[in-house]
């Protein structure tokens, strides 16, 4: 009992300080241009203890940024589950339908996010819906074939029942197919997340807009490295607190 | 002609294997308010027979018509207890209950609804459980939420597909005799099919025999002939009973050296 209580403090501790380590170390020998943990920390402090200062447009506290961030992938994660939910239920419900869409989603399910975002550019000629349609077109396709999985595993036992009852199309959606596939969907619905989120950095670097990987890029472009990693670590925080987040919603719903 | 008459059903399945036949020609006949059970081995046919009763499948050849119709797809006449319980899972006892009650009588007001909602529960003994969800509810309790639903298609026919099979013996006897009492004071027509010969001869009133598959068939109809209301530890003293229970396990037998 205490020993794992130890080991779970411990070696966590432990792990980071072999990659700060290691990260040091690499400062020192073969990358000579990447700052050390030691500087990325004074270099960056003013951004993580001061997360909402504002000094323009892209000089701005972390907290700002990945705010900025947030409501993007938010506004293009909404819109994935808008449009990825409906097509998810049809490809489970309708065989036709499967057979029509199938292939086509497919294909388009591996591109990149890097691909989209010029489509994007020349749909709408602007940067900013250009980055909602591209993180809504990547982090839509988990969301898509869960549901549709979750709908057609759904146990023939719950479909006899509804037949049965001969309840109505809208019934069996709402009394059953929809219950029944609903922990599927909402596992698709928490990779999705975590796509947007991936997909945010990618298209905030092509459109330049303000936000996390906006900032990323724009220090490449000054050469202040150091803040680069702060955008990947932070980058990488919050992601890990959406799909821990994510965890905790699943983990009540299937409860409930 | 009979309440229920199943002629001549025959069912077979393509499986990766090849076609395999589980049911050859099984016929059986039901008057209104009659109590029949079919008995057979495990893996025989059984669930394929209450399924095509049903309507949840479609016979290859043959015919069944109940109350003068034809039996083409599946309703609410004919109830089904599944034996899974089949009960969904996101919802209460009582909103199990609530959805056949509001199929069959979507037309009536609320009130209503809901107080018969509650009158089945209160029927299988369920009502301080009707807020509980299936998977808080024991094995016993789940099996009669499930009969409570069934109960509530108010069917022409009630089909039970080894209802109790999954229960240990003790729950068994219990809902055993509930649904002895629960048939005295409502004479519905029921379709009971087992594995369990004492459970068919205490609850029925005639039992066909099926034959152990492929093609299936029923044998003739047993008559129980013991007297009602019965009682579970008189009878398997009777000599009707033994007489009865003889001949089923006979006739099981008997297919059985036949095909093996």
């Amino acid at each position: 009992m205490r020993r794992s209580h130890v080991s779970r403090l411990v070696l966590p501790l432990l792990g980071v300080a072999l990659v700060l380590l290691a990260w040091t170390a690499l400062s020192q020998t073969v990358a000579p241009d990447l700052p050390s943990p030691a500087k990325t920390w004074t270099e960056s402090r003013r951004y993580v203890l001061e997360p909402f200062f504002k000094d323009g447009e892209m000089n701005q506290g972390m907290g700002r940024l990945a705010f900025y961030s947030l409501v993007r992938v938010s506004k293009g994660y909404l819109l994935a589950l808008l449009i990825g939910t409906p097509i998810g239920f049809m490809l489970g419900l309708s065989r036709p339908f499967y057979q029509a869409f199938d292939p086509i989603i497919q294909v388009l399910r591996p591109i990149s996010p890097l691909a989209w975002l010029p489509l994007g550019l020349v749909i709408f000629r602007q940067s900013e819906p250009a980055a909602v349609f591209t993180i809504a077109l990547c982090a839509m396709w988990p969301t898509v074939i869960n549901t549709a999985v979750g709908v057609r595993s759904i146990s023939q036992d719950y479909l006899n029942v509804g037949r049965v009852l001969k309840l109505s199309r809208v019934k069996m959606l709402t009394k059953i197919i929809i219950p029944a596939s609903l922990p599927y969907v909402f596992t698709g619905y928490r990779l999705s997340l975590g796509l947007a989120w991936l997909v945010i950095v990618a298209s905030e670097m092509l459109t330049g807009t303000p936000g996390v990987g906006g900032f990323l890029w724009q220090e490449y472009n000054s050469l202040v490295y150091s803040h680069i990693i702060l955008s990947v670590i932070t980058i990488g925080a919050i992601g890990f607190l959406l799909d821990r987040l994510m965890g905790l919603l699943e983990a009540r719903l299937k409860a409930a | 002609m009979p309440y229920l008459d199943v002629r001549a059903v025959e069912k077979s399945f393509v499986t990766p294997r090849g076609v395999s036949r589980v049911l050859g020609g099984a016929s059986l006949t039901l008057d209104e308010g009659e109590f029949v059970a079919i008995v057979g081995y495990s893996g025989s046919g059984k669930t394929t027979l209450i399924s095509l009763i049903a309507g949840l499948l479609a016979p290859d050849a043959g015919e069944i018509v109940l109350a003068g119709v034809p039996v083409t797809a599946p309703g609410p006449e004919r109830g089904v207890v599944f034996q899974q319980y089949s009960l969904l899972p996101w919802l209460s006892a009582r909103d199990n209950v609530a959805l056949a009650v509001d199929a069959v009588d979507g037309a009536r007001p609320a009130q209503e609804r809901r107080r018969r909602t509650d009158d089945f529960l209160a029927l299988v003994g369920l009502t301080a459980a009707a807020d509980k969800r299936p998977r808080e509810l024991s094995g016993g309790m789940r099996q009669r939420v499930a009969v409570a639903r069934g109960l509530a298609m108010r069917p022409k026919v009630l089909l039970m597909d080894e209802p109790f099979s999954a229960l240990d013996a003790l729950t068994r006897a219990s809902l055993q005799d509930q649904l002895l009492r629960i048939w005295g004071e409502r004479r519905s027509t029921v379709v009971l099919v087992t594995n369990d010969v004492d459970e068919a001869i205490l609850l029925a009133d005639r039992i066909y025999p099926m034959t152990p598959g492929p093609g299936a068939v029923l044998g003739p109809a047993i008559e129980v002939g013991l007297p009602r209301p019965r009682q579970r530890r008189h009878m398997s003293l009777a000599p009707a009973y033994q007489k009865v229970r003889q001949e089923i396990v006979e006739f099981l037998r008997g297919c059985r050296r036949g095909v093996a």
